[in-house]
């Protein structure tokens, strides 16, 4: 029995070294990034991405896949520029209610067992229209608090990289620490096994989704904090970005094998690889390309060292 | 090596900080044009009139540095990131094509505060520290139904062909629109479809709206939507209404063509797109130290009957009608302002 790295470690490892190798080829092309209001500027719109990419990992968790998650974001910024800003009681009302529509949405999808993809894309035009109905316009004002709070300017480390760690340490205690945690996994494992062992699997999916719906949100709220207003499109390549910050991070599209730190880096390193492609000056033509080849790069250098790691197991 | 770099790099933004008595040269200066969308043949017209311009502006050492981006998905969260890579590689003026009008409020702020000067245009940004190079949009739409009021003394049936829903330039136009029906009562707004800007999409929305309207007498449009209207009720086998249109070149030589075989009269107009050329000397002349206003206006292009054919020759398949500004433009531009 000799392993070197758990799997668990192993998960977290790559995605980790990633971004450290990302994050000095940008420190050597733009060596103005290697400050306190650098690292701020080219981190800061990763922290409602990464909390994004927590939502989405929640939802993959279970086994589902959120479509609607770049409007749900969207949806939340546009009552956090307006309600939230303007009557705090009724837009917490709102957000709740949300939350509410969240956890519902994971009973009917476990009662009726209906694919999450269609439940959730669906939704997306429903989030969608009510954006719009709440800021037809672009337009709004951030809630003075989000404002300070995005914009704070801590000691030792900026903002982006503390709000970082904090989220990745808080959701890995939730996900990885709490018994809710072990029994979500547990349903995306194993549902049947998690059924046996006397859990209401439709309990588990209802909190998965509300506690998402709670991440998602909590990704509007700091995303209009950093742009001061709101927009019923904002935020609406979320979707796709949470899905790739969750693999990328080392989770997977089903078995509960997910990785909360793991995401938090996911997010910040598809972040990095779009300020790298700028600082190298690709073309705007080749640059959705050449993200997709990191990312391919990225998950093929992890499937070769879970390959190796199931080797080992074997032997 | 790399260390002197940095030494520079710190020096460069420590004198960008200190604010200059003497009348500043932009020799050194270098501008970046953050642009959101290249899809359509505006946005390509756009680009090249601004590779145009700023091309022989760096030549001459006007300024140091002209350098164009574009964002790969039209959104503004990439935006916002684009800009504040942009500080980051120590631009001194960003020039903005916005995806939204407050989205970016954020990145622009952080570049104020870095002290780079930021214009906006077409796309304006509302945060008060940028300068914005707006079009009368609503005037656009006012103008349309005018021109049709003229055309049509009693009125009648209109179609209105709208742009990409939630975005501000089609909420400014259609504004306008409303306003210009409700001056003229004569006319009604019968249907009303997003045409997104594009003939294809135009073209299959008013076919699918056709059959459900009465007789219709004129659409107003946005741009980039008028040959795919005609295309659509051509085929329906009805008449053709007063079409306005937006300057694209195929939507002139439809126009054109109508002309020479039946007379047929309208009007074209547009904002041009070069525009982000006019943006680029407004930003040189505030980094020259000129007083600028924060708000200025450009006016749109019209294209007549009479200047159908010019507008024609000067425009490249699959183009857009346009002009390029010159510093003395700009300057007129601000003059006109103050």
């Amino acid at each position: 029995m000799r392993r070197l790295v758990s799997a668990d470690a192993l998960r977290v490892l790559v995605p980790a070294m990633s971004l450290a190798v990302l994050l000095g080829a940008v420190f050597y092309l733009q060596p103005r990034t290697m400050s306190y209001t650098g690292l701020n500027l080219l981190f800061n719109l990763a922290v409602p991405i990464a909390l994004a990419t927590l939502a989405q990992m929640l939802i993959m968790a279970v086994n589902d896949l959120d479509l609607s998650m770049g409007a749900f974001v969207s949806f939340a910024a546009c009552v956090t520029a307006t309600f939230l800003q303007s009557a705090p009681l009724l837009g917490l009302l709102i957000l709740a209610a949300a939350v509410a529509v969240y956890a519902g949405l994971g009973v009917i999808i476990h009662l009726r067992n209906l694919p999450a993809i269609v439940v959730t894309l669906g939704m997306s035009f429903v989030w969608s229209g009510l954006a719009v109905l709440i800021l037809p316009s672009p337009g709004g004002a951030a809630p003075e608090w989000i404002r300070a709070i995005m914009t704070v300017r801590p000691p030792f480390a900026p903002m982006a990289i503390v709000a970082s760690v904090l989220i990745a340490v808080i959701a890995h205690l939730i996900v990885m620490r709490s018994s809710l945690g072990v029994v979500l996994r547990g349903v995306g494992g194993n549902r049947r096994s998690v059924e046996r062992a006397g859990w209401s699997v439709v309990r588990v999916r209802a909190m998965t989704y509300a506690l998402a719906a709670v991440f998602a949100i909590l990704a509007g709220i700091s995303l209009v904090g950093l742009t001061t207003a709101a927009d019923a499109n904002i935020a609406m390549r979320y979707t796709l970005l949470s899905i790739a910050g969750v693999i990328l991070g080392g989770g997977e599209f089903v078995g509960g094998r997910v990785s909360p730190i793991g995401a938090v880096i996911g997010a910040l390193t598809l972040t990095l690889a779009a300020s790298f492609l700028s600082f190298l000056r690709i073309s705007p033509d080749w640059q959705i390309g050449a993200q997709g080849a990191i990312l391919i790069l990225v998950l093929a250098i992890r499937l070769v060292l879970n390959r190796r790691e199931n080797k080992e197991k074997r032997a | 090596m790399k260390f002197t770099q940095m030494l520079l790099a710190s020096a460069a933004i420590a004198a960008a900080a200190i604010p200059t008595a003497t009348f500043a040269q932009t020799e050194d200066a270098r501008i970046a044009l953050s642009n959101n969308y290249a899809g359509n043949s505006w946005r390509q017209a756009m680009l090249t009139s601004w590779e145009t311009v700023t091309a022989p502006a760096v030549d001459e050492g006007i300024v140091a540095a002209a350098d164009a981006f574009t964002t790969a998905e039209n959104q503004a969260t990439e935006q916002a990131a684009q800009i504040q890579n942009l500080i980051l590689q120590g631009y001194d003026a960003i020039v903005v094509n916005a995806a939204s009008p407050t989205a970016l409020n954020g990145a622009v702020r952080e570049a104020c505060d870095a002290g780079v000067t930021v214009v906006s245009f077409d796309g304006v940004v509302t945060e008060p520290c940028a300068w914005r190079i707006a079009v009368d949009f609503q005037q656009m739409g006012r103008d349309q139904v005018a021109y049709l009021a003229q055309r049509l003394p009693d009125g009648g049936n209109l179609l209105e062909i709208r742009g990409l829903a939630g975005v501000f330039v089609d909420d400014e136009i259609h504004a306008g629109i409303t306003a210009g029906v409700e001056a003229n009562s004569q006319f009604d707004v019968v249907g009303s479809v997003n045409g997104d800007w594009a003939q294809d999409v135009a073209q299959r929305a008013v076919a699918g709206l056709l059959p459900s309207l009465p007789e219709i007498d004129g659409v107003v449009t946005q741009g980039g939507d008028g040959y795919g209207a005609a295309q659509a009720i051509e085929a329906a086998g009805r008449d053709i209404p007063i079409i306005i249109m937006g300057n694209r070149q195929d939507e002139m030589a439809w126009w054109r063509d109508q002309r020479d075989a039946n007379g047929y009269e309208t009007i074209s107009l547009s904002i041009a797109p070069g525009v982000s050329t006019l943006a680029f000397w407004v930003a040189q002349q505030i980094l020259a130290g000129e007083e600028v206003p924060q708000d200025l206006v450009v006016p749109f292009l019209t294209v007549t009957q009479d200047t159908l054919d010019e507008a024609l020759e000067t425009t490249p398949e699959g183009g857009v009608a346009n002009v390029e500004y010159s510093l003395e433009d700009a300057q007129a531009v601000i003059a006109a302002a103050q």
